[in-house]
């Protein structure tokens, strides 16, 4: 019996996910939703008495309205994401409607059960096909279906199978329908799978579509890595790098991003000859070390082969880092940095931490003393690092946390910061063991090759505004990983 | 009456998974995955001495030494830490098993590490001393803050996110399913913790905590002992908790710890689970300190700092105290080459379980002593080798995994402490036979195949990974056949338990059950306790780790 519901818990499982997809990585959507969907069961059941007449019709029917709504789900979700406003208000709809119906099915069975006894066998043979059906669905959901068919196929699929029941259950339940109302309901049914089919063979386009529209503009690259999902979209300006749907460069004006990132800390660094880079799988940061000439070798360290096959394949990111990462000084490891800072290294001169943001434990845990203590480990005394951290005037308490946890682990820090109108007021870190962190004042060469800095910007960077200003913080550790909570607090909402 | 050896799928899952799972049994058999194997402890050396292998060993055949120690779980390598720190290495430590370690012993396997049982140790408070020494000596303490509180290095603390719960279809942070509770439940939960610190914060006449790691530290006030005579059901009952939300957390503490369902446990025991971890009325319990093996990396520590001394794979079958003039004899029996040997010694440290004190002591019932109040619990731990992670549904893995409606407690991810996040890792599956017995009888229980437990594993994972078929490469078995001293209700505090620690002429006793709670600092503590007596009684205790009870 149980298993009739199982059908409507998948429903709610897709909208969950896609809630959690859409709105963020929020246990607060996952709970909604289900909260939601156990209340609407609550209604659907409270409703159920009040239904006298042709209960072996109405069943139908709702399995019917169940396949439309549930098997919709997703695509009305997607597409309403894209357009409407109050999305979750789509969103907490949809799962009552379903709920109320699912909550509704498992009452008039057993009415039907009840009242026609000569069919409980018929009626049983339903419930178990709908069971086995279910069940074998809740095994193939997560291993075949959401990989293959992806969340939106998933719930037309779905659909389908639930239209199918009540187009089985017309048969089964024949003596209890009139023929009218027979024919009715089986033009019915068709017309909802038919329906679904359709929606199954154009659910690609419909997804690039509304990936399109969600984000703005034409998605020119997309691929699923065991790491992250990687999209790539163009627009009149410029084309964007999104990895999980958190925008990482703008083309237009990443080149302010990475020369603030990067050139501070290798004109700080006495003899730049050895050079890591940390993340920035993009090339991008590369591309600026390269501009150089006391650079002898850069070894980037990410973790993604997906990205920085990318970035050497890609014809658009290609030339946008100027093929840096093919560039014979330089060396791609792809590995977790986490176990890479662990393992024996000649030591560096300088360093340059591009890591995405703090949002998850698995990318905290590189901010961490644990981790920069390692790095210690594997740099000269005299080495420079600098680190992108997020912004300090959106995430404040995420930034000075980051600084202050580089100086537990014994490094000295000065904060800066720039604007890179994409992102907003964005910081950055110079840090360094016992290097005192000096910037020099001029440029020299190297400005003729920059679109950003000049001497006087470069100075101007570590000349911090009045609303940033260092505030108290825990410090981040592994068994803490406080980072990951102030960044999530600060940061909802604000996306 | 008797029940059949053999169970039908339904029967197994139903026994040991619960009711809901009969339903699963409609769709098949899960797909055994390529590899593993089914191993299970060799406590009961009875079969191989049944064997009718030479019991005898001749009287110039044994070899001096003086001391033996008989089992090298965690208790017999901390008494030989003990002797080696004083100096002294005129000892044999003999281990029936190829591998010493008893119930804390780790495995590896194509490049993992995980644990095969006990897997964290709680950070100790000041007064565990002997802990904190072996544990600074691992490099894992640093130093100890100002008010004197061990320092434990970032990398051996447990990495959060630390735990997370699977309820309702989903993954959520914390152990407590704090989705979805209602308001009394949450009054109920923090009435509960409000008991507990007092508990914490509460001092004896002498000035100890009530509850104390190890336990001997804490106190033996009748207030505590009160608590031994009533179940932590009863306890619960009598506060008027009802909040299941608070009930299932109390149930998965009483079985995570002690292998018991809380109508089982000494209320003495449930207390003592979480406030002997409270340092401080409002403080969050003591942190964790784990490794990717688990315990079995204190194993190996021990081990190699005594491996001169360690001898596997020897069986002791008899234990004679000897008398004015004699020495103590201990005869076991090679497991390879089937053949006995003795050794001859001053002092015996009997480190093996107390179950067995009666079968391989000579005398000890005659002696006035009696161990059958000591009783033991069955585990089985599977580590579930996977290609890749599975499906997340809500917040992502932890080191320890929860599923709330399940007889089992989860699982732990072995590569967690190492920070790897991505692609293939192992799990390390526990259950508890915590209320079994009554469905499913020994018997039953060994004729069990590795198929037949691979499939109550892979049952169980499934609900919270319908995905976990796909991604198994290996699942191997471990039943833990009566390994966990089980602290029933009246056990803790009873006079057999009491003396149990107390030596009978040379021979000294070690072991955790003789705290009547199974924990790596218990058996530690009893380690070091009995080499002391015996560096007390040869004269050469030089400065003592741990402070004995008097009487
Ligand atoms: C599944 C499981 C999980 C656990 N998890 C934890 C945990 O997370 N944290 C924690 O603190 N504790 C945990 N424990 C308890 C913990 O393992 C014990 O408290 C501690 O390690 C026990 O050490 P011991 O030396 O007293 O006994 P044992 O580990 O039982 O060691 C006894 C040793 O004696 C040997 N032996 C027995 N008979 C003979 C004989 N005749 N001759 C020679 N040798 C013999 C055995 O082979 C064994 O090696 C767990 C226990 C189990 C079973």
């Amino acid at each position: 019996m149980l298993a009739v519901a199982t059908c409507g818990l998948i429903y709610e499982l897709i909208a969950g996910t896609l809630a959690s997809y859409l709105l963020g990585d929020s246990v607060t959507q996952f709970s909604l939703v289900i909260g939601v969907y156990l209340s609407a069961l609550g209604v659907g059941a409270w409703f159920s008495q009040y239904l006298h007449k042709a209960l072996g019709r109405t069943f139908i029917e709702v399995e019917l309205a169940l396949a439309l709504v549930g098997g919709l789900s997703a695509p009305l979700l997607f597409v309403s994401f894209a357009f409407v406003q109050w999305f979750q208000l789509v969103l907490f709809g949809t799962v009552f409607v379903i709920g109320t119906l699912v909550g509704l099915e498992l009452p008039l069975l057993m009415r039907i059960l009840k009242e026609h006894l000569d069919f409980s066998d018929l009626v049983s043979r339903v419930l178990t096909f709908d069971y086995i059906g279910a069940l074998l669905a809740s095994l193939l959901f997560p291993v075949l279906l959401v990989p293959y068919l992806g969340l939106m196929r998933t719930s037309l699929v779905f659909g389908v199978l639930n239209a199918l029941v009540g187009l089985w259950g017309t048969y089964l339940l024949r003596p209890l329908l009139t023929k009218r109302g027979l024919a009715g309901l089986r033009g019915r049914a068709f017309l909802v799978v038919g329906l679904l089919v359709v929606g199954i063979i154009k659910a690609d386009t419909l997804t690039t579509w509304t990936e399109e529209i969600i984000l703005g503009k034409a998605v020119v690259h997309a691929k699923q890595t065991r790491f992250q999902r990687i999209v790539v979209t163009n627009n009149r300006q410029g084309f964007q790098l999104y990895l999980n749907g958190h925008l990482q460069f703008n083309s237009v004006d990443e080149y302010r991003y990475h020369e603030a990132l990067v050139h501070p800390a290798i004109l700080l660094a006495k003899t730049p000859k050895r050079v890591l880079v940390l993340g920035g799988g993009d090339g991008l940061a590369v591309r600026e070390i390269l501009k150089h000439d006391g650079v002898e070798s850069v070894t980037l360290v990410d973790i993604d082969p997906g990205m920085t096959e990318i970035a050497t394949q890609l014809p658009l990111l290609r030339g946008l880092n100027e093929e840096s990462l093919m560039d014979e000084k330089v060396t791609v490891i792809n590995t977790d940095a986490f176990l890479w800072v662990g393992q024996e290294q000649e030591p560096f001169d300088a360093v340059v931490i591009d890591f995405p943001d703090p949002g998850s434990y698995s990318v905290g845990k590189l901010y961490t003393t644990f981790f920069y203590r390692r790095l210690k480990q594997i740099i000269s005394p005299d080495a420079v690092v600098s680190i992108q951290c997020t912004s300090p005037l959106v995430a404040g308490q995420s930034y000075w946390c980051i600084l202050r946890t580089m100086e537990e682990a014994g490094f000295k820090v000065r904060p800066y910061c720039t604007a890179v109108p994409t992102f907003g007021i964005w910081g950055f870190a110079l840090a360094s063991p016992q290097n005192d962190l000096v910037v020099p004042e001029q440029l020299g060469q190297l400005e003729q090759e920059l679109s950003f800095l000049n001497d006087s910007i470069l100075a101007n960077l570590f000349e911090l505004p009045r609303d940033i200003q260092p505030i108290e913080t825990e410090i981040n550790q592994l068994n803490n990983q406080v980072l990951v909570r102030y960044y999530d607090e600060e940061w909802r909402g604000q996306e | 009456m008797a029940k059949s050896e053999n169970l039908s799928r339904r029967q197994l899952l139903t026994a040991l998974l619960g009711g809901q799972f009969a339903h699963s049994v409609g769709c098949g058999r899960s797909t055994l995955p390529p590899a593993g194997e089914l191993s299970h402890t060799r406590f009961d050396l009875g079969h191989l001495l049944r064997d009718g292998v030479e019991k005898s060993v001749s009287p110039d055949a044994y070899k001096d030494v003086g001391v033996t120690i008989v089992g090298g779980g965690i208790a017999g390598l901390a008494a030989a830490w003990r002797f080696k720190r004083a100096g002294f290495d005129d000892f044999v430590l003999a281990e029936l098993e190829e591998n010493p370690g008893g119930t804390a012993r780790g495995g590896r396997r194509n490049g993992f590490k995980f644990p095969w049982g006990a897997h964290y140790i709680p950070v100790p408070m000041p007064e565990n001393q002997a802990l904190i020494q072996l544990l600074s000596e691992m490099q894992v303490i640093e130093g100890l803050s100002e008010d004197g509180r061990p320092v434990v290095s970032e990398q051996f603390l447990c990495r959060e996110p630390e735990e997370r719960v699977f309820n309702d279809g989903q993954w959520y942070e914390g152990l407590y399913p704090s989705h979805g509770a209602s308001e009394e439940d949450l009054l109920q939960l923090a009435a509960f913790r409000a008991e507990m610190d007092r508990w914490a914060e509460m001092r004896d006449a002498s000035g100890r905590r009530m509850f104390a790691i190890p336990m001997e530290l804490g106190s033996d006030d009748e207030s505590v002992r009160k608590l031994d005579q009533m179940s932590m059901e009863q306890w619960l009952n009598e506060r008027g908790w009802n909040s299941p939300r608070l009930r299932w957390l109390v149930d998965y503490s009483c079985r995570d710890d002690y292998g018991l369902p809380p109508d089982r446990v000494s209320a003495w025991a449930g207390v003592f689970y979480f406030a002997a971890r409270i340092a401080r009325a409002g403080q969050e319990s003591q942190e964790v300190i784990t490794w990717p093996e688990g315990n079995g990396r204190v194993v190996d520590y021990l081990k190699d700092v005594a491996d001169d001394q360690i001898q596997t794979g020897l069986g002791v079958f008899e234990v004679k105290a000897g008398t004015n003039t004699e020495l103590a004899q201990v005869a076991a029996l090679d497991t390879k080459t089937r053949r006995p040997v003795g050794y001859r010694s001053e002092q015996v440290v009997f480190a093996a379980p107390q179950m067995m004190a009666k079968y391989l002591i000579h005398g000890f019932s005659e002696s006035g002593r009696d161990s059958t109040g000591f009783r033991y619990g069955s585990w089985l731990v599977a580590n579930v080798h996977v290609k890749e992670r599975p499906e997340n549904a809500g917040f992502p893995m932890a080191w320890d995994n929860v599923i709330r409606d399940s007889r089992s407690l989860g699982y732990v991810t072995a590569t967690h402490q190492s920070g790897v996040d991505h692609g293939p890792t192992v799990l390390t599956w526990y259950y508890p036979f915590a209320d079994v017995d009554a469905v499913i009888t020994r018997k039953q229980m060994l004729n069990l195949k590795w198929a037949d437990w691979v499939d109550v594993v892979l049952t169980d994972l499934r609900r919270a990974h319908p995905d976990i078929d796909a991604l198994v490469t290996r699942v191997d078995v471990m039943c833990w056949g009566h390994a966990m001293v089980q602290p029933l209700p009246g056990f803790v505090w009873s006079p057999e338990r009491e003396q149990a620690s107390r030596p009978l002429g040379p021979i000294h006793f070690a072991g955790t059950d003789l705290s009547g709670v199974a924990l790596l600092e218990e058996a530690f503590f009893h380690g070091v306790r009995a080499a002391e007596e015996i560096l007390a009684v040869r004269g050469i205790l030089d400065q003592p780790l741990v402070d004995i009870r008097n009487g």
